[in-house]
């Protein structure tokens, strides 16, 4: 997306260069593409023409003259004007009160109760007394997951009695933590639509009843235009305070979030990017707006890189590498690790740019990669570890072996050797370069190379 | 059985489309107008540039063209929705097994419950398999579904193996005669593929019973969603191929305009049925013209009295 974007501003700004500043002519055609691009990342339709109107008279005026490329001027503002209306980032809850209460509202299906389990399991990492309360009284269940939740989490939980409503629920939860010392209390009601005034009611009252301070709507990612609505009403009913997005572990743009933010001032407290209850993550405004306009979340790559490749791993085999002791064992680890960063496309989608590579190219790229590795694996798992030790042994005999053994052709097994020569060849350089230059400096080279 | 418009009488104020006030019959469009109409489309979720191609036909047919807007717009969305009418409960085979799938919340475990009511009201024999092993409580949920309806459940234990329970389910349909047989499966990202490996791991596991099998495999799509759907839906049609489409959750105020896009790039993957509320019985028959009425807001039964 952010490709066609750019492509589509370094096009209409190609003629622009040296023309002075930017007029209203100029940043027209630039605006109508924003402004798609917006509304197909569901950034509601209202928020998308107050935001274009704002960025349109920022840049008005703006010095162009020297720019080597006003597109990505002009996207920096974008970016930036976006940011900027995204709001803060990690903003806390409201913990005025003792115990402090929050209560989740949302729609059907957008992940309240996972929610609660994750936020339970968080103020207990912080060393708080957790009670969950499971106001759900509706769908099939919803209490009884609640309740395995809340134990994996190794919190407290309290349901419903039989013919219990959820105002008196909610009372009846507020009275126990305060006689029994909790320090937070969630309440995980059950999902609704914003035009069932009924069931509206139901939560209003529960916010008023337990005089929670902390009221969060809680949305999904991937929701269409009607995350407007929704917010207005549990706003004007509830008096939200915060929000949490969820779902952030798909490919959706996340328009809403930017919709809901701005219609309800609230901030963006937390966003939720999987299953697990470890799961909740604060949320950057930057990297939000990043990902609404579909540019590359190069940041998060870096640390999911961190927690994913073993650091303990990676420093022996440098050493290795540095001792020239490079063999395909560690060839083969190296293979494991970028794997475990996940699937070659998706680490393609949170690289910037490449502005002419289009999809298909690119899942074609990453589908040889992947397919390259898996064949290099295989084909090193049927060497014989003295084989892996000491690749110099690999004989033609040994060649049509190893082919076999994997389900390969004898050219996949000397293309890996190949690859694997030049690897040893560039460590070699590597090493030489270390023992001119000192150790760190090579080892930072080392570092910034992978 | 209850139809589409009934299903909406209680939800119907929300049909009120801003599309309804802003054009008249046979009354002229101006270029406010036609600002109006852009951003009533955009509202329900219609992908952005289909909006402006529809906008562009009705400019058009506005210069040299006779129809009057309403049905220029109508004839222009009915006729991107064009799909098979058939029962989808007859495969010819017994037992069919229908796997439903989809991302978390899409609404699969209700829906196989609904399906199961309606099924049953239709006499057939139903089984449910349950087999969201992940989700703390999801085989629950369904096997409580299977109580109130008094449906047979087949289910696992949190945690253990989806592929065995789907082989069992399997399994006890063909011993017990039954016609059909709906898998609920753990909602997925479509993003994570080794979740999506799971899913034709599940497709295998059935074979081994039936090579035939899965008969349908339904994904279960939430209304309210925006222009993500058609990644959701493009990657699960990927991994496993989609037979049909359920939409759920349209009795809010979301009006789903995203299945344009979905069905243009999937062609021939029929909509099935539309859920239209949290009770068994809230599952209708998809009706095309319903649901363009609808976005529209000028069907008889939905703003008249």
């Amino acid at each position: 997306m952010f490709d066609q974007l750019t492509q589509s501003l370094q096009k209409t700004f190609k003629n622009l260069r040296g023309q002075g500043k930017l007029s209203e002519e100029n940043v027209k055609d630039a605006l109508r593409e924003v402004r798609m691009a917006l509304l197909e990342a569901d950034v509601h339709f209202q928020v998308v023409k107050d935001f274009v109107a704002k960025v349109r008279e920022q840049v008005m005026g703006e010095d162009v003259l020297n720019s080597v490329s006003p597109g990505q001027q002009f996207i920096k503002r974008v970016h930036d004007e976006m940011e900027a209306l995204l709001g803060e980032k990690k903003v806390d809850f409201d913990r005025s009160t003792h115990p402090m209460a929050i209560v989740m509202l949302g729609l059907h299906g957008v992940g309240k109760t996972t929610t609660t389990g994750k936020l339970s399991r968080r103020f207990k990492e912080e060393g708080k007394k957790v009670l969950a309360v499971g106001c759900d009284i509706r769908r099939p269940a919803a209490v009884e997951q609640l309740r395995v939740l809340a134990e994996q989490a190794g919190v407290d939980m309290l349901g419903p009695n039989p013919g219990e409503t959820v105002q008196a629920l909610g009372v009846r939860a507020k009275n126990h933590a305060v006689l029994h010392g909790y320090d937070v209390v969630i309440y995980d009601t059950g999902g609704r639509l914003q035009i069932d005034d009924e069931l509206v009611r139901e939560v209003a009252d529960l916010t008023s009843m337990t005089g929670a301070k902390n009221k969060v709507l809680v949305i999904d990612a991937a929701m269409g235009q009607e995350s407007v609505s929704v917010a207005e009403t549990f706003n004007e009913r509830c008096g939200l305070t915060g929000l949490i997005l969820t779902k952030l572990d798909g490919d959706a743009r996340g328009g809403a979030a930017l919709s809901v933010r701005s219609v309800t001032g609230c901030p963006i407290l937390m966003i939720g990017t999987g299953e697990k209850q470890e799961d909740l993550q604060p949320f950057y405004p930057d990297r939000m707006a990043n990902r609404i306009l579909g540019m590359g979340d190069v940041i998060s790559l870096v640390e999911k890189a961190q927690t994913m490749v073993d650091e303990d791993e990676m420093a022996r085999m440098e050493k290795r590498m540095f001792s020239g002791k490079m063999d395909l064992e560690d060839f083969l680890k190296q293979l494991q690790q970028m794997k475990k960063l996940g699937s070659m496309t998706q680490i393609m989608d949170m690289m910037p740019g490449m502005p002419n590579v289009s999809a298909e190219q690119k899942a074609k790229a990453a589908e040889q990669g992947q397919t390259q590795s898996k064949r290099f694996e295989a084909i090193i798992l049927s060497m014989t570890p003295r084989e892996r030790q000491r690749p110099q042994l690999i004989n033609s005999k040994r060649r049509q072996r190893i082919a076999a053994g994997s389900g390969t052709r004898v050219k996949d097994v000397n293309d890996l050797l190949k690859q694997f020569k030049q690897t040893q060849k560039m460590t070699k350089k590597l090493k030489a370069f270390k023992g001119g230059m000192g150790g760190k400096a090579a080892r930072h080279m080392a570092r910034s190379m992978r | 059985m209850v139809s589409w418009v009934q299903a909406l009488k209680k939800t119907r104020n929300v049909f009120a489309s801003a599309i309804q006030g802003v054009i008249s019959d046979g009354a002229e469009i101006d270029e406010l107008t036609l600002e109006q109409l852009e951003v009533a489309l955009i509202r329900a979720d219609l992908p952005p540039r289909l909006v402006a191609e529809l906008i562009s036909d009705l400019e058009e047919n506005q210069l040299h063209g006779t129809q009057p807007p309403k049905e220029v717009l109508r004839d222009g969305l009915r006729a991107r929705l064009v799909m098979q009418e058939t029962d989808p409960f007859d495969f010819g085979v017994k037992p069919a097994c229908i796997l439903l799938l989809g991302v978390n919340g899409a609404g699969k475990t209700t829906t196989c419950a609904k399906l199961a009511h309606r099924a049953a009201d239709m006499d057939r024999k139903v089984l449910l398999g349950a087999a969201d092993t992940f989700r703390a409580a999801g085989t629950e949920q369904l096997r409580l579904w299977g109580e109130r309806l008094n449906a047979p459940v087949v289910s696992g234990r949190q945690g253990s193996d989806a592929s065995a329970v789907a082989f069992d389910a399997m399994d006890a349909a063909h011993a017990r005669g039954m016609d059909l047989l709906f898998i609920d499966t753990a909602g997925r990202m479509h993003t994570k593929s080794h979740l999506m490996e799971e899913l034709r791991k599940m497709v295998r596991a059935i074979q081994k019973r039936d090579p035939e099998a899965p008969h349908g495999t339904w994904m279960i799509l939430d209304a309210s969603l925006g222009q993500n759907s058609l990644n959701q839906a493009k990657i699960f049609h990927d991994a496993v191929p989609l037979t049909g489409l359920v939409i759920t959750k349209l009795d809010g105020s979301s009006k789903a305009g995203f299945l344009f896009n979905v069905h243009q790039q999937l062609p021939g993957i029929p909509v099935l049925f539309t859920g239209l509320g949290e009770q068994a019985e809230d599952l209708v028959r998809f009706d095309a013209d319903a649901f363009v009425e609808g976005l529209l807001s000028l069907g008889s039964g939905t703003g008249d009295d």
